[in-house]
């Protein structure tokens, strides 16, 4: 295999980018097309080639553009402007026609400004609302505006520089120590250092390791991992191959959702790429370094997001955990030092390298750095994908780019964390985003699943509604996890039903303490967590569902 | 390559077809699973039985793990899954009212199978679509912010999908 030169590849697309006149950006999302962007798309070329633009105007299906709740979307880029000037929203078929008849049209017929007629102005999404304003995109930046099934693309957009440079300039160990100075923590929910895990994998023995990409996104109301797999999937494999060979890997595996079609379709198109390009394989770019990925599916456990349980089902097994230690850094998959990252940590990689680890620690709090992705949905008005610094205070997610409550009812709390998080109540919603400052309250920053609830949400029914989940998913190994979640849940459902009294309160408190200190891995360690926030910011509302004695 | 020189017939069964691609790979079993679920909408009993014998594991191990995972069905389900996502989002949304209506309306409760075998309804864990909630599923197809009152329209859907097909074959 010739050595690929990323440099003549990234000219080549920007100038066939270039002799477009226009570009527009299709939404081609899981989000999106289940509202129908896949007819936009054909509608969108066939009025092109009706109009006799087919190679003027160059359709790009993208990766999620993050305002999930007012899809399909299509951007428009005229005249070889960076970014998009125009972003239609809840975009049809026949909208589509109009606006290539009736806007792109004209605009490259006039050659300059040109006014938007007003039935379509209507559809137009303004830029500069706090939704597209207040975000900061790292993980985000090429999905939305790059097609994520074109390797090209990526490159162009700068894809593979930081393989290229690391391999060119540094030692595995001096990569560790620059994702170590960047202070990046595992997104998957944990919070580990990402740099302590890297370090403890490469200094483990053992002559075969592997790079696990956790992209088991089991959270409900998150999907924050699947739009970045669907949408720039090449940033993932940058990652893992950083990874790699950071920690002396030879080996990639993405164990993915099986519910998740087409991420993994998107991955393994990617992975093909990759290797036709030579950047997956033997003597990677020319150097004596070579690493391959592989796909493994899941099969709908949740439990499996626990890295032992899922290195279990990598292998083709039960998807159970195991007491740690021994810590997959020692001793993972097929028994050989493992070091499982989540598809939000690994996809920060590139960027880290490429711009350096002071720029990516110069975002964020004393803690927490970089920035995070959230799933912010519910009850908000904007609801969508975001990705914000760390330190940006929830009402600013909320009440900014959310843009406040979508009932008309006054909120009441943010969920965060998904079955393992907690509630955290409006009062406190100047608590900015950070890992610690989330624990406190008694939820935790989890893989970034963020639900906005109003006055007409019930928390104890929230609460008997995760850990309905959480029971339903218990692998069944360890006692206080499979018994005590089952038993908790019949008293909640009795409490919410109204035939709860006193004591069954206190007896859910007894059983929250036992599955916490008593369970195996953090499924049931974390399973009393959205009851034992909403008892403790909402104790009311149980208690005026209590029968007294007098009933 | 297998007793008996299966390989070498030109018309494998699908449990042999997956087993040759994948008996050499690493963590296979699951994988193997997905291929025959893909196309059977389910795991027969008698291909399970090949799937061991093809892959050098004990029976055991194939439905520890067959009954283990969610995804996996050891009975055929309807011609239309009706899959609708429980999700935070779609559960503070509505989803459970879908279900209702779908219960109603359907007659059966989750996890049945209509007895004409048209419709199975199921309850699942997050479509990934939550900024469409709330969402059902019919046969991969997403209906995203579904209201009750749509529920008897998706089913007349799917009947004359059925019934065209009837037509054809």
């Amino acid at each position: 295999m010739t050595e690929p030169d990323l440099k003549k590849i990234a000219g080549e697309e920007l100038a066939r980018q270039g002799e477009k006149s226009a570009r527009i950006a299709c939404c081609a999302s899981t989000g999106c097309l289940s509202s129908g962007s896949g007819e936009v798309m054909e509608a969108l070329l066939e009025a092109l080639s009706s109009h006799g633009l087919a190679d003027k105007v160059e359709v790009v299906p993208t990766g999620c553009m993050g305002l999930c709740s007012h899809g399909p979307l299509l951007g428009l880029e005229i005249g070889g402007e960076d970014g998009f000037r125009f972003l239609y929203q809840e975009v049809n078929p026949l909208l589509t026609r109009l606006i290539v008849a009736e806007h792109l049209l004209p605009s490259l017929e006039a050659g300059g400004d040109f006014p938007v007629p007003e039935f379509l102005s209507s559809h137009l999404l303004p830029l500069d609302i706090p939704f597209f304003t207040r975000q900061e995109k790292v993980v985000l930046a090429n999905a939305g505006r790059i097609n994520p099934e074109r390797i090209e693309e990526y490159i162009a957009a700068g894809g593979y520089r930081a393989l290229e440079k690391i391999l060119r300039e540094k030692t595995p160990d001096a990569v560790i120590e620059e994702v170590a100075r960047s202070g990046l923590r595992g997104r998957g929910g944990g919070g580990y250092p990402t740099g302590v895990k890297w370090r403890n994998t490469a200094d483990s023995r053992g002559g075969e390791k592997f790079i696990i990409c956790n992209g088991d996104e089991g959270d409900p109301g998150a999907y924050m991992d699947r739009s970045i797999l669907e949408g720039d999937p090449h940033a993932v494999i940058e990652g893992m191959l950083i990874a790699g060979y950071a920690v002396g890997a030879q080996s990639g595996w993405f164990y993915i959702r099986a519910e998740y079609p087409l991420a993994v379709e998107r991955v393994e198109k990617a992975l093909k790429q990759a290797r036709g390009r030579g950047l997956l394989g033997k003597n990677i770019l020319g150097t004596d370094f070579s690493f391959d990925c592989r796909v493994r599916l899941g099969a709908g456990a949740f439990v499996c997001g626990e890295e032992t349980a899922l290195l279990a089902s990598v292998e083709g097994k039960r998807g159970t955990p195991r007491p740690r230690p021994p810590y997959p850094s020692q001793s993972g998959l097929w028994d050989s030092p493992s070091c499982v990252n989540n598809v939000e940590t690994l996809a920060n990689v590139p960027a880290i390298i490429r711009q350096g680890a002071g720029w990516y620690a110069g975002m964020g709090t004393e803690t927490s750095k970089g920035t995070k992705v959230f799933a912010l949905t519910g009850k908000a008005r904007y609801s969508g994908l975001i990705e914000v610094p760390m330190g940006t205070t929830l009402r600013e997610i909320v009440e900014e780019i959310g843009g406040g409550s979508s009932s008309g009812r006054p909120l009441k709390a943010i969920q965060t964390g998904g079955p393992s998080g907690g509630v955290i109540p409006v009062s406190l919603l100047d608590t900015p985003v950070c890992y610690e400052k989330f624990q406190e309250l008694g939820s935790i920053m989890g893989s970034g699943g963020m639900i906005v609830m109003d006055g007409a949400d019930s928390m104890a029914e929230i609460a008997a509604f995760y850990l309905e989940f959480t029971v339903d998913e218990s692998c069944g190994k360890c006692a206080p996890c499979r018994i005590g979640g089952k038993q908790m849940l019949d008293l909640l459902k009795k409490i919410a039903a109204g035939e709860g009294n006193a004591r069954d309160l206190s007896q859910v408190r007894r059983l929250s303490e036992a599955m916490r200190r008593g369970s195996l891995c953090g499924l049931g360690q974390t399973a009393p967590n959205p009851v034992d926030s909403t008892l403790r910011y909402f104790e009311g509302e149980y208690l005026n569902l209590l029968k007294t004695d007098d009933d | 390559m297998t007793e008996g020189g299966k390989t070498t017939s030109p018309k494998l069964s699908p449990a042999a077809r997956a087993v040759k691609k994948w008996r050499r790979k690493r963590g296979a079993l699951i994988m193997v699973l997905h291929e025959i679920q893909n196309q059977a909408g389910f795991v027969p009993r008698e291909t399970a039985r090949e799937i061991a014998e093809g892959m050098e594991v004990p029976l055991a191990r194939v439905y520890e793990v067959l009954t283990f995972y969610n995804y996996f069905k050891l009975r055929p389900p309807g011609k239309a899954v009706i899959s609708v996502c429980t999700g935070t989002a779609c559960h503070l949304k509505g989803a459970p009212e879908l279900v209702a209506e779908l219960e109603k309306e359907l007659e059966i409760g989750q996890g049945e199978t209509t007895p004409d075998g048209l419709f199975h309804l199921q309850c699942v864990r997050c479509v990934g679509c939550c900024g469409l909630a709330p969402a059902i599923s019919v046969n991969g197809k997403i209906y995203g912010k579904a209201a009750p009152s749509q529920v008897r329209q998706i089913l007349a859907e799917w009947r004359a999908v059925f019934r065209e097909e009837d037509v054809d074959d």
